[in-house]
């Protein structure tokens, strides 16, 4: 049995067809100018090229889900009295999400030590999670804002996928990183890989060498003075408009919001997605807020992905390097240049107006 | 073993509702299932969550004791939507309930020691389950101070343990109220203030305060001056929560969760977390 596979692209749509007859499979799908995660079918357009608008965590974290329903029951014989039903559904399909970049898999692993490796898991998160296989393609081009060497990634890094993919002339290479994966090559049309690994490796080297690092990742520590200085704070983030698309585009991002909505005697209790950049994310019913101001949340954003979740496990840092937040930010703040500077590149983000004419709140 | 759904809350039903003050109402709840009542276990000072379906849910103190397990008591001080619905609710009402949720007072480390309370307002919700724990297991600790203060007379919650705790020789109370008030022959002053009136010796004493944020910030103020060390002094925190799991995100101070590192956390710790 080989144990590397190869799949000729003549052959790919058959391939994704009978993948689909046991399992919910995810591809990245062109729709207008966007690229977006949906389930394959044949009409779709498949685009590999370049790394996915939005990415896949929407299908192991849904942007909103049920969390259970409720039910008030009437009491037939005595109206007085109320019953309380509560019901959850968590049926989950396999899933196989196929095209992912090194980045966004690596996305899941930063979610897997919240979500999982607690004493108190998230088991709605889990239960998908565990459901579903992970194929990574090898990123060949990064595209503007990409940085995951900078974080620890790279265009061919294996962590959080069960098996990479690499894009060659004719067909893709496939190489199984878990028991998941291995399965992934025992499907119909996979051939022997083995002829091919040369190229894919080389094909990956090239991608390597094409990435900007913005971070010296010798210097591992965030310079204290800076990091605490509301001023740099203040100055890096006054441009920003406190949109969330930075949050909602991040494949580490994993905020939430827990409200009820019903209607008469029904409802459901739902899970969303939250921002921290958000003025209610941390207001109380007081009126009293934590974090009042834009600057704080930002730092707090920062430093929850390059300070406080690196003291919580072990170093890791909670950003992946994907550039998403860098290429959508409409007014284009970037991450990597304000952490970079924290990190004592010695070049200073790109200021904004200053605090007079910023608007603070 | 199937792993529990954290999100999922028990069933409890309200036995009965306790006026404190005008906008502070107290619970007794029992679990529906008699079964899950029996097994429940917590320590002084978690939390849980309690849920009114269609409205939301919110974090609140178990302020009864796990010394007394025929029900347990959490007060709401209405503020916002949930703990609005919660004081529409009559006894009889059905509720949810997750709970214990957080860590809780090192009163293992406090055993043998001189135990100084110091509560404003709702904030004698936390103290009091520790307050009723340690007058359950009075031989472990020595002298007892209680400083209370709210507004106004009517401000002042649990005014039956009061009265009983007045009562006790083991326990020394202090009551204070902002102002003069028709009737009131007690002390009269800001909490902080009273605190410094009173000035215990920090000699083996460990300090236990909670009350709103302005109180919390005087007193610790007055305990570094009356020469409290750090270790030595214990508050209990609040944020916003949602999940109560240290999942969702918006109670984090640095590292730390309030919902799940928290609530209690001594004055040492709290240095150690970033300033926001």
């Amino acid at each position: 049995m080989a144990q590397v596979g190869y799949l000729p692209k003549e052959k790919e749509k058959a391939f994704f067809e009978t993948l689909s007859k046991n399992a919910l499979v995810y591809v990245p799908c062109l729709e207008g100018d966007t690229v977006i995660f949906r389930p394959f079918s044949p009409e779709r357009t498949l685009c590999f090229e370049r790394s996915a608008n939005i990415p896949p965590k929407t299908i192991i974290f849904p942007q909103s889900e049920t969390l259970f329903s409720f039910d008030y029951k009437k009491n037939a014989d005595d109206p007085q009295k109320t019953a309380i039903k509560l019901e959850t559904n968590q049926e989950y399909p396999d899933v196989i999400i196929f095209g992912a970049r090194p980045c966004d898999a690596k996305g899941f692993k930063i979610f897997d030590r919240v979500f999982m490796d607690t004493d108190t898991p998230d088991t709605y998160y889990k239960d998908r999670r565990e459901k579903t296989v992970i194929v990574t393609i090898s990123c060949e081009s990064p595209s503007a804002g990409c940085f995951c060497t900078a974080v620890g990634g790279g265009p061919a890094d294996k962590e959080g996928s069960d098996a990479i993919i690499t894009e060659l002339e004719k067909g893709y290479f496939i190489e199984p990183v878990t028991e998941k994966g291995k399965a992934i090559i025992k499907e119909p049309f996979i051939e022997d890989g083995s002829p091919y690994q040369k190229e894919a490796v080389e094909r990956q080297k090239a991608a390597n060498d094409m990435l900007k690092n913005p971070f010296s990742t010798d210097l591992t520590k965030i310079s204290p003075s800076l990091f605490n200085s509301d001023e740099f704070w203040e100055q890096v983030v006054s441009k920003c408009i406190s949109c969330g698309a930075c949050t909602y585009l991040c494949p580490t991002c994993y905020c939430f919001n827990i409200t009820d909505e019903q209607a008469v005697n029904k409802g459901e209790r739902i899970r969303s997605w939250d921002a921290c950049m958000f003025f209610h994310y941390t207001l109380e019913a007081s009126g009293h807020n934590p974090r009042p101001t834009k600057f704080q949340r930002f730092k707090n954003r920062v430093g929850h992905k390059f300070v406080y979740y690196p003291e919580k496990y072990n170093g890791v840092i909670a950003c992946c390097g994907c550039g998403r937040c860098i290429r959508y930010c409409p007014v284009s703040v970037d991450i990597s240049e304000i952490v970079g500077y924290l990190r004592g590149s010695g070049i200073e983000p790109l200021k904004g107006p200053s605090k007079d004419g910023a608007n603070a709140g | 073993m199937p792993v529990k759904n954290p999100y999922l809350p028990e069933l409890v039903t309200i036995q009965k509702i306790i006026d404190e003050t005008p906008n502070i109402k107290s619970y007794q709840v029992v679990f529906n299932d008699l079964e899950k009542m029996k097994n429940f276990s917590f320590q002084p000072g978690q939390v849980g969550q309690l849920s009114v379906f269609g409205v939301g849910e919110s974090t609140f103190v178990i302020n009864s004791s796990p010394t007394r397990m025929d029900y347990l008591q959490f007060s709401v001080m209405k503020a916002g939507e949930v703990t609005a619905a919660i004081h529409d609710l009559y006894v009889g009402d059905q509720i949810g309930l997750r709970a214990p949720l957080g860590n809780w007072f090192p009163y293992e480390v406090m055993k043998d020691k001189k135990i100084l309370f110091i509560g404003g307002g709702i904030g004698l919700a936390p103290l009091r389950t520790l307050i009723l724990f340690m007058l359950d297991n009075r031989a472990n600790y020595k002298n007892i101070t209680i400083i209370y203060g709210a507004r106004t007379p009517p401000d002042l919650c649990y005014k039956d343990d009061l009265k009983e705790w007045e009562s006790r020789s083991d326990v020394e109370l202090v009551l204070t109220v902002d102002n003069e008030y028709p009737g009131w022959e007690k002390r009269i002053g800001f909490v902080p203030t009273v605190l410094n009136e009173v000035a215990p010796s920090p000699d083996d004493t460990v300090a236990i305060t909670c009350g709103p944020p302005i109180m919390i910030k005087f007193v610790l103020q007055n305990l570094a001056k009356l020469k409290f060390r750090d270790e030595d002094v214990i508050t209990t925190l609040e944020r916003r929560m949602k999940c109560g799991i240290g999942l969702c995100g918006r109670c984090n101070i640095g590292s730390k969760y309030v919902c799940k590192d928290g609530p209690v956390f001594s004055l040492a710790q709290l240095k150690e977390l970033p300033e926001e």
